[in-house]
């Protein structure tokens, strides 16, 4: 039995929306089935590794009408299968239930979707920024985020050796 | 044509002033700090290593401590979340001591001077830098020629009170005109 029957038979067939594109395979779920997808994924068709987790910002995207797409890509090691999972999340307060009692190596990926999409996963152990410091403020992967960021070189004061 | 002093003593009796033969022993022995953030730093290294050595110029003691550390080559590009890291490094050297400013990105910000919320335009907006070497990254030749910009800047320290005058750079292969010679009759 293939993934997507594996899937069809487990949970109602109008809410999973397939796709395929060469040879990946997709498949869009609900944000609130998430959890069990995931875990029946895991447990029943041997995803045993989330290979990636990241986000997208649909903001003022054509035909879109969530705000943001988050990401999981799982491996199956042993068959070498991959199946790309989307689900969507909306303003105000994205979130969703964390994964990593699923799988370890969301720890670092979710800390990164939150850091740049500002994405919060309930359940997480330690969601803290990742890559930007702790005094930063803003999401810059969102797609409101200023794209001049802080400004140019005038907008800041040099260093002299006398007043260091 | 001697001066009084010379010619007078044995044979490796030397006579210098102390000014002098501090500074030539400072700046005959800058410690680098190992500190690459970038692709920098694979030019750094190259500096380094035996084809550009730079060694020579005592300089080659690579520190892995900036409290051993005189010089700090700032090699790669700064992020915002390594500015504060720079920063503490450099306060944790013991004086004197020197940065040099080494590529694009910390020179002025490099590709990222316009846009990017990421990266710090400069390294001089968090330390002070005495001498920067502008390239992409600049050639292992660049490093060294700013690393003798700051022996320079190390030999025209004084003791005493006093303005500091840089010497005019001996090696920088600029060619003055003889003075029988103005530019008019050159071009």
């Amino acid at each position: 039995m293939s993934t997507a029957e594996a899937l069809k038979a487990k949970f109602p067939e109008d809410e999973l929306v397939f796709s395929e594109f060469r040879d990946n395979h997709r498949v869009a779920v609900p944000a609130a089935k998430l959890m069990p997808i995931l875990s029946m994924l895991k447990s029943e068709c041997g995803f045993d590794m989330l290979a990636e987790l990241t986000a997208v910002d649909y903001l003022e995207y054509e035909g879109a009408t969530d705000r943001f797409g988050v990401v999981y890509v799982l491996l199956n090691n042993t068959s070498g299968e991959r199946l790309i999972l989307k689900t969507f999340v909306n303003d105000p307060n994205p979130s969703l239930p964390s994964v990593y009692s699923l799988w370890k190596s969301a720890d670092w990926l979710e800390r990164e979707v939150y850091d740049m999409f500002g994405i919060t996963f309930a359940g997480h152990p330690d969601l803290r920024r990742i890559l930007m410091p702790d005094e930063f403020t803003a999401f810059p992967l969102r797609k409101d985020y200023p794209l001049k960021g802080r400004g140019e070189r005038h907008n800041f004061p040099i260093v002299t050796r006398a007043d260091s | 044509m001697t001066t009084w002093i010379e010619g007078r003593f044995e044979e490796n009796v030397i006579t210098t002033s102390l000014e002098q033969a501090m500074n030539w022993a400072r700046q005959s022995s800058i410690w680098p700090m190992t500190f690459g953030l970038a692709c920098c730093a694979i030019e750094m290294m190259a500096a380094g290593a035996s084809r550009y050595d730079m060694d020579r110029f005592g300089a080659g003691a690579f520190r892995a401590t900036p409290r051993q550390a005189d010089l700090m080559i700032v090699a790669g590009t700064v992020t915002y979340k390594m500015a504060s890291r720079v920063r503490r490094l450099y306060e944790q050297m013991p004086d004197p001591k020197y940065v040099i400013a080494m590529g694009a990105c910390t020179v002025g910000g490099g590709p990222y001077f316009k846009y990017g919320y990421h990266v710090v335009k400069g390294v001089d907006l968090v330390v002070p830098v005495d001498v920067y070497v502008p390239g992409c990254p600049p050639r292992p030749e660049a490093l060294l020629e700013g690393l003798m910009r700051i022996q320079d800047k190390i030999k025209a320290k004084k003791i005493t009170r006093g303005q500091e005058v840089m010497p005019v750079p001996h090696h920088t292969g600029r060619v003055g005109l003889p003075l029988s010679l103005s530019l008019a009759e050159l071009v």
